[in-house]
C-alpha cells in the first residue's frame, strides 16, 4: 500500500526525536520502478529537518542525484552489489556498468561537498546466484571506498547469513576496508539478524542500519520478513552497555505510530512484548 | 574444522521441549494422538531428546493431563532420551510407572516467581527435589535440573548472578546430571547472559550447563550465540517456537529449533539433526493447532519453496 505524504513525513519527524542520528528519508527512483517514493521531493522538502541529524536519500544515478540535491539533500547513498545476476535483475546492467555509472554520481557528488554512502548488496547470498564469495564483497566494497563512498554499509539482502558466513566476509571486507567505514544491513528473514549483527560488532563493526518496528518485508521470500527492528536491536545494544543515544521508548511509540497508520502488526518483539522490566 | 577454529563447541545437543513446554503454553488443548504423532515425528530428526510430558496435577496444567497415555503412547527410538517433568515424588512414581527413563525438576533463581508458580520458597522446592533426586539415584534414572527466571524474573526484575549460581550448585550437588539454565521472560541480552554463566561457570562443569533462551524479546538467537561461544554446548528449542510467554500477552516464548539448527549448521556445528524434518515436524503442529508458525526459517523456507 502507498503510504501517504503526511503520514512519511511524521514517520521521520519522530524517529528524528528519538536520538537517532542518521535517518534514510527517500529515493530518488523513477516512480514508474518504484512507486512508493514518488513523492520523494515534496518528502525531503516537508520533514523538519534537525541540526546533527543526517538524511541520506539513494540516488541509483546522476538524474536522481541532481533532482534530489535540487530538492535539499546533504547526503546520497548508491546501491552496488555482489552478484551479477542480482545486478542484472534489479538494474538490468552488470557490476561493473552500474560502478560507471556510480562514478557520475560521485564527481558531482564530490563537486557538490556532498557525502556518498555506498551499499553493497547480497553478501552472504543471492536469490539467484545463491552463495557469494566473500572476495566477491571485498572486491566490490573495495572500488566502492574507493570511488569515495565514506562507508560501505554490506547488505544481507535475503537474511540468509549466519554468524558463520557474517565472519567470513567480514573477515575478507576488512582486508580492503578499514573497519571504521563499514556498517552492517541485517535481514531476518531467517531470524539470524541480532546474532549476525553481534558477530559483527565483535569484529569491531560499529555501524549498524535496521528498520522501526522491523518495516519492510521480503521481495524473494513472500510473507517472510525483512529488515531487523531497530527496537530489537536497540534492546541488545543497551543489555550489551553499547551507547546508541537512541530513546527506546520513544522508538517504541514511532513504531506504535507508523504500525497504526499502515493498519499493520509490528514485527519488533520488544514492541510485541508487553512485559515491563 | 570452522567451529574449531572460532573456539565453537564441535557438537551441539539440542534438548527439543516443544511436546512439553510448548504445548504447555499453547492455549488449544491438543488431543493426545497428535501429541504422540509429534513426538513419533521428532524421533526422526535426529533430535537426541525430546521433553515428552509433564507429571503434574492435570488441576494446575490440564494440557498435560494425559502424561501416562502420551509416555505409554509415543516410539521409543534407539539414541534418543525422552524425559518428564516430575514436580514432587509422586509425580515421579507416576512417571516411572508409565515407563519414564529420565525426569526434569524445575527450580527458579526468584523467591516470587517460585512462590507464584509453585506456591513454596526456592528452600522448599529443592526440599522436594532432593527426594526426587534420592529416588532417581536408586532407580539410576538420570535427573536434568531447570532453573528458571537466569536472566530476569517478571516479579522482581532484576536476578543476580550470584542467585542463579546458588540455586544451579544446589540442584547439581543434589545429582543432577545437567542444568539447564532458563531465560523464562526472554528479557535477557548477550550482555547479562555473559555475567550469569561467568557466575555459574564457577560453581558448575561447563560440559553440565544448557542454555533455554526466550524469544520473548528477540534476543535468543544472539543470546544462544554468546552461550555457545564460552562454551556451552546443549541447546533448548522448541519446534515451531510453539509456546508463547503466559506473562506478556501476545507476545512469543521458546526460541524455534529451526532457527536455532540454521545457525549452528551456518557455524558448522553439528547436532545431528535434520532441519528440512523438523521444519516438516513443525508444519504438522501448526497445521494441527491452526496457527502460523514461530519459526522464520519456516516462514521463509515454506514460502520461497527452497531450503539454504
Amino acid at each position: 500500500n502507498v503510504v501517504p505524504t503526511s503520514v512519511k513525513i511524521n514517520l521521520i519527524n519522530m524517529l528524528a526525536e528519538t536520538g537517532l542520528q542518521v535517518i534514510e528519508a527517500t529515493s530518488f527512483v523513477s516512480p514508474k520502478w518504484v512507486p512508493q517514493m514518488a513523492d520523494h521531493t515534496e518528502v525531503m522538502q516537508g520533514i523538519n529537518k534537525l541540526p546533527g541529524i543526517s538524511y541520506p536519500v539513494l540516488t541509483p544515478n546522476l538524474k536522481g542525484f541532481q533532482a534530489a540535491v535540487a530538492a535539499g539533500a546533504k547526503e546520497v547513498s548508491i546501491f552496488g552489489a555482489a552478484s551479477e545476476l542480482f545486478t542484472k535483475k534489479n538494474i538490468n546492467c552488470s557490476i561493473e556498468e552500474s560502478l560507471e555509472r556510480f562514478d557520475e554520481v560521485m564527481t558531482a557528488a564530490k563537486a557538490a561537498s556532498i557525502p556518498v554512502r555506498g551499499y553493497v548488496s547480497c553478501v552472504l547470498g543471492c536469490p539467484y546466484e545463491g552463495k557469494i564469495s566473500a572476495a566477491k564483497v571485498a572486491e566490490v566494497s573495495k572500488k566502492m571506498y574507493s570511488m569515495g563512498c565514506y562507508e560501505i554499509s554490506l547488505g544481507d539482502t535475503i537474511g540468509i547469513g549466519t554468524p558463520g558466513s557474517m565472519k567470513e566476509m567480514l573477515t575478507a571486507v576488512m582486508k580492503e576496508v578499514p573497519v571504521g567505514a563499514l556498517a552492517v544491513h541485517c535481514h531476518d528473514t531467517y531470524g539470524q539478524a541480532l546474532a549476525n549483527i553481534l558477530i559483527a560488532l565483535q569484529m569491531g563493526v560499529s555501524v549498524v542500519d535496521a528498520s522501526v518496528a522491523g518495516l519492510g518485508g521480503c521481495p524473494y521470500a513472500q510473507g517472510a520478513s525483512g529488515n531487523v527492528a531497530t527496537e530489537d536491536l536497540v534492546y541488545m545494544l543497551n543489555g550489551l552497555g553499547i551507547h546508541t543515544g537512541v530513546d527506546l521508548q520513544k522508538l517504541m511509540d514511532t513504531g506504535t505510530y507508523i504500525c497504526n497508520a499502515l493498519n499493520r502488526r509490528t514485527n519488533s518483539k520488544v514492541s510485541q512484548a508487553s512485559c515491563r522490566l | 574444522q570452522e567451529s574449531q577454529a572460532s573456539g565453537l563447541p564441535e557438537y551441539i545437543k539440542i534438548v527439543e521441549v516443544g511436546p512439553r513446554d510448548g504445548l504447555q503454553n499453547e492455549k488449544v488443548i491438543v488431543p493426545t494422538d497428535i501429541k504422540i504423532e509429534l513426538i513419533n515425528r521428532l524421533s526422526k530428526t535426529g533430535l537426541p531428546a525430546i521433553e515428552v510430558t509433564s507429571f503434574v496435577s492435570s488441576k494446575w496444567v490440564p494440557q498435560m493431563a494425559d502424561h501416562k497415555e502420551v509416555m505409554k503412547g509415543i516410539e521409543r527410538h534407539p539414541g534418543v532420551q525422552y524425559p518428564v517433568l516430575t514436580p514432587n515424588l509422586q509425580g515421579f512414581h507416576s512417571a516411572i510407572a508409565a515407563g519414564a527413563t529420565e525426569v526434569s525438576v524445575f527450580g527458579a533463581a526468584s523467591e516470587s516467581f517460585s512462590k507464584m508458580n509453585i506456591n513454596c520458597s526456592i528452600e522448599e522446592s529443592i526440599e522436594k527435589f532432593e527426594e526426587v533426586a534420592k529416588s532417581a539415584r536408586n532407580m539410576n534414572i538420570p535427573v536434568r535440573g531447570y532453573v528458571s527466571c537466569a536472566l530476569g524474573c517478571p516479579y522482581e526484575g532484576n536476578i543476580i548472578p550470584a542467585k542463579v549460581a546458588e540455586v544451579s550448585k544446589r540442584l547439581y550437588s543434589m545429582g543432577c546430571y545437567e542444568i539447564s539454565l532458563g531465560d523464562t521472560i526472554g528479557v535477557g541480552t548477550p550482555g547479562s547472559m555473559k555475567r550469569m554463566l561467568e557466575a555459574v561457570m564457577k560453581e558448575i562443569p561447563l560440559s553440565a550447563l544448557a542454555v533455554h533462551c526466550h524469544d520473548t524479546y528477540g534476543q535468543a538467537l544472539a543470546n544462544i550465540l554468546t552461550a555457545i561461544q564460552m562454551g556451552v554446548a546443549v541447546v533448548d528449542s522448541s519446534v515451531a517456537g510453539l509456546g508463547g510467554c503466559p506473562y506478556a500477552k501476545g507476545a512469543t516464548g521458546n526460541v524455534a529449533t529451526e532457527d536455532v539448527i540454521y545457525m549452528l549448521n551456518g557455524l558448522g556445528i553439528n547436532t545431528g539433526v535434520n532441519l528440512y524434518t523438523v521444519m516438516e515436524a513443525g508444519n504438522f503442529i501448526c497445521t494441527a493447532l491452526n496457527k502460523k508458525t514461530n519459526s522464520k526459517v519456516a516462514q521463509a523456507s515454506f514460502n520461497t519453496g527452497t531450503i539454504n
